[in-house]
């Protein structure tokens, strides 16, 4: 297909997040999207998507730290983030890969993919390589059936995949 | 037929706003501007237009129960949610021709009332969410999304708003809970949406290809969108379709066209020119029909006349050597993960389906488990619970049994008898890949 290849998520540490601010850059971005909602509520899944941007992934710390920006309890938003599938709550490899188990893709060999990363990666789903490079997570239906069998890496979507296009492209992501 | 809503599939810059000018763009919103509300929920009532995500209700009779009167802001979302299996025809929409969807968007806003719409696009759509954020800009700089609307006093935005992995999110109340900030669990209905919706205000959920639909009905007519198709489902309709056909992808054909020329002509026929087993018309929550019904028309009527639904046309196809146990399992595994977790009906009854149906499956099945299965399909579904989640997993069940009952009884009679003493290994369900938990 031509595409760029996916750039490798900025995962930050535990041990930096265990207290976080919002720089000027991200107040700013915080405040716009305030404005779209008549509530301060409402502004949550956004903001918990640019902390996941930022950081990698959502630590007790930034679960804090959005709660009071939003005047909410940390314990409602943990219930809200630990509810959406796509907030990841532990730090994650580089890589995230995705892989659509779900009928379509498995009647056009998502089955085949699956045992194949598995074995290439020496993990199960919802590991971590011990490199940091990759974490595997079987998701349901990724909207792209037509193209199946489909593996998202990070925020891209890789469609009509066989073992040696996944080898290929796994190989270049550093 | 052509192509209507696919229009600009294979244009160059399909996506541009200049391209959508070129071919017309906008002007339905210059005529609209002029136009009474009510004027344009008349149109939209005589074009037929029923909804496309799921539920054919017909929209225009939708928009007229906005209480226009009521001293409250009105919303309008358009439901970019796409995540019943099976089905990706709006992620298409938005990659060929994201300001047909802004158009209808403005324009359903200005019949209802609305001057804030939200765009509730599903967390993995990252880079169809980008497109529409640079679609949304061309828009502010011409005009059509400003204060004041081409100088016609009407007051218009639209902002984008991602979900985070959540299928249940797709349905109407719970969508409306994730915009708000909250768990996306559905809400009891009455009151409806249209009443008291996001942010307690009255708001219309609407599809992305109903409100793509908009546009092509003021340009053209609602009598001309009625002749297309057949008397009770009119206009175009886009098809996903998947699985094992040659030629997979999504099409646009009248409603009423039959099975049979979507899968063996448009698609090109079964891969490997094997024999056609079975499909799902509508995406996975609609009964499953045999291949002996492929010569029914693709009109909401014909498909609930053979015993499924049209539902969101996303139409998976299976081949001959299909085993339904291990199909079943898949679906069941789905909505297993899905359940919001409110109703236990929904909660219990899709895991214990789905570890039923991976006991059979994997040679441990008891000879009632048939019956189980029923039992539990009878016991979440059809007003049993809060939101039609429980139904989109019995419907599954029903039909596949009732379809393929002797699959499931044949792999129960070759099971292996259990090892002595050993209550049956209920098979521990994988962590179902929540990296979060
Ligand atoms: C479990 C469930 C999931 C749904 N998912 C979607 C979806 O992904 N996209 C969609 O447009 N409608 C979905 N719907 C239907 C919506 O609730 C709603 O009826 C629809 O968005 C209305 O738009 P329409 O009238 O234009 O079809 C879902 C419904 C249920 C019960
Ligand atoms: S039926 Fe299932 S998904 Fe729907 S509200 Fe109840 S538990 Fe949630
Ligand atoms: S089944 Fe894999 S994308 Fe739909």
């Amino acid at each position: 297909m031509g595409q760029q290849l996916t750039a490798p998520i900025t995962v930050t540490p535990p041990e930096q997040l265990r207290e976080v601010r919002f720089d000027d850059v991200m107040e700013t971005s915080i405040n716009e999207i305030l404005v779209r909602y008549p509530t301060a509520q409402a502004a949550l899944l956004p903001l918990l998507w640019l902390c996941q941007e930022k950081w990698g992934w959502i630590s007790p710390g930034v679960t804090a730290a959005v709660a009071e920006r939003l005047g909410l309890s940390p314990a409602f938003v943990e219930g809200v983030t630990s509810f959406y599938t796509m907030f990841l709550r532990r730090p994650p490899g580089r890589y995230v890969l995705q892989v659509c188990t779900t009928l379509s893709c498995q009647l056009c060999g998502a089955g085949g993919l699956v045992d194949h990363l598995k074995a290439k990666l020496g993990i199960e789903f919802g590991e971590t390589s011990a490199d940091g490079r990759f974490t595997l997570i079987d998701v349901q239906c990724l909207g792209a059936c037509g193209e199946a069998p489909i593996l998202q890496i990070n925020n891209d979507y890789y469609t009509d995949l066989d073992v040696e296009r996944l080898d290929e492209l796994l190989d270049g992501l550093k | 037929m052509e192509p209507i809503l696919l229009r600009a599939r294979g244009t160059p810059n399909s996506r541009s706003i200049v391209t959508y000018h070129e071919a017309g763009g906008y002007e339905s919103l210059r005529k609209v501007l002029g136009l009474q509300a009510e004027t344009v929920i008349e149109e939209v009532k005589k074009s037929g237009l029923r909804g496309r995500g799921g539920a054919g209700f017909p929209t225009g009779v939708k928009w007229g129960f906005v209480p226009r009167d009521l001293p409250k802001p009105k919303y309008l979302i358009c439901n970019a949610d796409e995540s019943e299996p099976g089905t990706f025809k709006d992620r298409e929409i938005i990659r060929v021709d994201p300001h047909m969807l802004l158009e209808g968007i403005i324009i359903s806003s200005y019949a209802i009332g609305a001057h804030v719409a939200y765009i509730y696009i599903r967390g993995e759509f990252y880079s169809e969410a980008v497109i529409l954020e640079t679609a949304i800009a061309e828009a502010r700089e011409h005009g059509y999304l400003d204060p004041n609307v081409l100088n016609s006093g009407f007051a218009m935005d639209i902002h984008i708003h991602r979900g985070a992995g959540a299928y249940i999110c797709g349905e109407e109340t719970a969508l409306i809970e994730s915009i708000e900030g909250k768990r996306g669990q559905p809400r009891l209905k009455p009151p409806f949406p249209a009443v008291v919706g996001v942010f307690g205000c009255p708001t219309v959920v609407n599809n992305v290809e109903t409100l793509a639909s908009v546009p092509h009905i003021i340009e053209r007519g609602g009598e001309w969108y009625a002749s297309i198709g057949t008397e009770r489902s009119t206009g175009p309709k886009l098809f996903s379709v998947s699985g094992h056909v040659k030629k997979p992808g999504v099409y646009e054909v009248p409603l009423g066209t039959t099975f049979r020329e979507i899968i063996y002509e448009i698609c090109g026929g079964i891969r490997g020119d094997k024999q056609l087993k079975a499909f799902i018309p509508g995406g996975s929550s609609c009964p499953i029909l045999p291949a002996d019904k492929v010569d029914i028309g693709s009109d909401f009527e014909s498909v609930a006349e053979a015993g499924s639904m049209l539902g969101s046309g996303g139409l998976i196809v299976m081949d001959e050597t299909v085993d339904m146990v291990w199909a079943l399992e898949n679906l069941l595994a789905f909505y297993a993960h899905e359940s919001c977790g409110q109703c236990t009906p929904c909660r219990e009854g899709a895991d214990w389906a789905l570890d039923v149906v991976r006991r059979i499956r994997r040679g441990y099945g008891r000879p009632e488990d048939v019956d189980t299965l029923l039992r539990i399909a009878r016991f979440a579904s059809q007003g049993m619970t809060i939101c039609p989640l429980g139904d989109a997993f019995c419907e599954p069940i029903r039909s596949f049994l009732a379809q393929f009952r002797h699959e499931f009884e044949a792999a129960i009679e070759s099971a292996r008898p259990l090892p002595p003493k050993k209550q049956p290994v209920l098979p521990v369900r994988p962590g179902h890949g929540d990296f979060g938990l």
